[in-house]
């Protein structure tokens, strides 16, 4: 493998490897690479990381699956389409806020804070629209920015004195509550009015089935644009790409994901507005990991922040403007929220928002120790989350079965991320 | 104290004057001279304590020296933090190797300064420049889309030396390259090694291996608590005479010679 120090040959051109007359591309060259060619290679090549521990988003959905089943068996409305718009409605502002976990998590750090900051921005978007009469944009810009001064600080304190962020978040959770029951006063309890614009978004408004079925055909061809694109750019670059018959399984297995719940919740009320909005956030929120230079140092730092440092990423930036995006998705979540259940009261936020939004993002695969996980986490852990609240409920089972059964996923959840990351170091995907 | 500068040889990249460190009473680094010339591995060798460690941050960045002059590329030049002296175009590998784990090949060597299209990083651009680099260096990678984590460690050392010279520098300095490595692992860094100077590069090699240092540096400068303790051109010395310059045994011919000279460089006048 090695050649004697003494007499290393130069190699200044780059050896030319062949393979039956044709020139392989420049990452295929080395011999020691296990080949994966075609369809089965894929398939082959998925297989061996799974058995490594590198698991991905396959336990969730395994799990999801497995719950959906459970459920259906019990009560057959569960998978009913009116019941699965029910869902869409209610994994909304969960999902919102564990987007904003997931990355604090990428990190690997955590926000504890996020229901009760999620809880002062509905209290403040009630007071402020209901009580002072503001417009409705004002009121919603009001409970953003403050989610977002929030963050700073949090961000802030941390860069400044070092305080793990748990202790800070543990503090923001408590102070935030306080707040929230400061700002709602006496009454204690607000309702928004049921015919304003924000309350009709959350919970009457759907697409049309042509404009649910025409959003499909869209992001299908958007994506076959970008493969076809990209496989273009990385032959030029003399790099192996994907063959046009992996594409086009891919792309039609998307298809098939997206048109099989469309189809099902058409045939109720619809794809609710809400939760096209949350799904464009995870879409934006992946993009930003993996595409942009702002993702990739995030991933950085929570992989080895003093590589990142000596890498010359301003790493105070990172951590400010994480724990700012963290408290900013809390905030939209505790809006949207309130939206949908058309009030603001002194238990907003409260309860089981917070480890239902956390327990969403790990339960979705993001992992606890920093440098790993995916947007992506936020929808399929905010689903199986509000499955099971949904499910129980169904079944009128009340809050002390559905608190167990959180619990019980959650702890399967962090076992599966401890245990395939000791998996992964033992196969060198760490 | 003064310190008549050596005149600077031709080729000679980076140059060390009368460079001294001290911490609080310790006295790190007294009077350093150091030529590194382009195109030569010079070896820095000494025992635990001589202050190679100190040398090696002084020159990329890390400390200041207190006092001396350093002398790059023909101009005299203050290295005030690491980002200045990679600017300038020493690149430092540290033993540690700070490569985040989690990411690929393609990420760390890129990483803080990924090539971008628009706002969008530009993935296929860095793998394919990523591939050139290690092709040139003939580095054993099997695949730059895997994370760094699965890579072996002379792999990983080769990671950490190409994304090194992404910032086309003219001295790349290594510390301890080959500590934690096995056999084979440590003849292909010293391989890489030989790469860097055959691109003309200045390469500070530093390395308690006795072994290694004689298979590839060009010449080996000794310090031994703080000073110069000899500089020595490998193809004309006994590793016997290096290691009693390091150890301090100064009944030898060749360690009385060469500590009377650098006497003679670095006394006043």
């Amino acid at each position: 493998m090695t050649t004697p120090v003494d007499k290393a040959p130069v190699q200044d051109t780059v050896p030319e490897a062949t393979n039956g007359g044709a020139v392989l591309p420049a990452d295929l060259q080395d011999e020691r690479l296990i080949a994966s060619h075609g369809i089965s290679g894929a398939v082959s090549a998925f297989t061996a990381r799974l058995r490594s521990g590198d698991l991905g988003s396959v336990p969730v959905v395994v799990g999801l699956v497995i719950i959906w089943a459970v459920f259906q068996i019990a009560n057959s409305n569960f998978l009913s389409s009116r019941n699965l718009v029910n869902l869409t409605l209610q994994t909304t502002s969960v999902g919102v806020i564990a987007i904003g976990i997931v990355l604090v998590l990428l990190l690997g750090e955590i926000d504890l804070s996020v229901g009760s900051v999620s809880g002062l921005a509905a209290a403040l978007l009630g007071v402020t629209f209901v009580n002072e009469g503001w417009p409705l944009v004002l009121s919603l810009i009001a409970g953003v920015v403050l989610g977002l001064v929030i963050g700073l600080f949090y961000g802030a304190l941390y860069n400044r004195f070092g305080v793990p962020s748990f202790v800070i978040t543990l503090a923001g959770l408590l102070g935030f509550l306080g707040l929230q029951l400061l700002v709602l006063g006496k009454e204690g309890s607000l309702n928004l009015p049921f015919d304003s614009v924000l309350v009709g978004f959350a919970t009457r408004s759907f697409l049309s089935p042509a404009l649910a079925y025409g959003l499909v055909a869209a992001v299908v061809v958007v994506y076959v644009l970008t493969r076809l694109r990209g496989r273009g750019a990385r032959a030029a670059a003399g790099l192996s790409s994907a063959p046009t018959s992996m594409i086009a399984i891919k792309a039609g297995a998307l298809a098939v994901v997206l048109l099989v719940p469309v189809m099902v919740l058409n045939s109720d009320r619809g794809v609710s507005s809400m939760f096209v909005l949350f799904l464009a956030l995870v879409v934006a929120t992946d993009f930003a990991i993996r595409k942009t230079r702002w993702g990739r140092s995030v991933l950085a730092v929570g992989g080895n922040v003093e590589a990142a440092r000596r890498a010359g990423i301003n790493v105070r930036f990172i951590y400010l403007s994480v724990f700012a995006a963290c408290s900013t998705f809390a905030a939209v979540g505790g809006l949207l929220a309130a939206a949908r259940l058309v009030a603001v009261n002194q238990s907003s936020g409260g309860g089981d928002t917070n480890l239902n939004a956390i327990a969403a993002a790990v339960i979705g695969g993001t992992s606890l120790f920093g440098g790993r996980g995916s947007a992506y986490s936020a929808l399929l852990g905010a689903l199986v989350i509000m499955s099971i609240s949904n499910g129980l409920a169904l079944l009128s089972l009340d809050s002390s079965v559905r608190y167990m059964v959180t619990a019980g996923v959650l702890l399967v959840a962090v076992t599966i991320d401890s245990l395939s990351r000791r998996s992964r170091q033992a196969h060198g995907r760490a | 104290m003064t310190v008549t500068p050596t005149p600077v040889g031709t080729g000679t990249v980076l140059a060390l004057r009368g460079v001294s460190k001290r911490f609080g009473a310790v006295q790190a680094l007294k009077n350093i001279e150091l030529d590194v010339r382009a195109g030569e591995v010079l070896a820095l060798v000494g025992d635990n304590g001589a202050g190679k460690s100190t040398l090696v941050k002084t020159i990329a960045g890390v400390y200041t020296a207190d006092d001396g002059t350093m002398v790059f590329d023909g101009r005299e030049v203050r290295v005030g933090s690491p980002a200045e002296a990679q600017q300038l175009g020493i690149a430092t590998v540290f033993q540690d190797l700070a490569l985040c784990d989690n990411l690929d090949v393609v990420a760390n060597l890129y990483l803080g300064r990924e090539l971008r299209k628009g706002r969008v990083l530009d993935e296929v651009e860095m793998e394919r420049s990523s591939w050139e680099l290690l092709r040139q260096l003939s580095a054993k990678i099997p695949s730059v889309r895997i994370p760094v984590a699965s890579l072996s460690g002379g792999q990983r050392q080769t990671v950490a030396i190409a994304r090194s010279l992404l910032g086309d520098p003219k001295v790349v300095m290594l510390d301890e390259p080959t500590a934690a490595l096995g056999v084979a692992q440590t003849a292909e860094v010293l391989n890489l090694v030989e790469r860097l100077r055959e691109r003309g590069l200045a390469v500070i090699l530093i390395s308690h291996n006795m072994a290694d240092v004689m298979a590839v540096a060009d010449r080996v400068a000794v310090l031994r608590l703080g000073r110069n303790n000899g500089v020595f051109t490998v193809s004309e010395t006994k590793t016997q005479d290096i290691i009693a310059a390091i150890t301090g045994a100064t009944d030898n011919a060749v360690s009385e010679r060469a500590a009377r000279r650098t006497q003679q460089e670095g006394t006043p006048s």
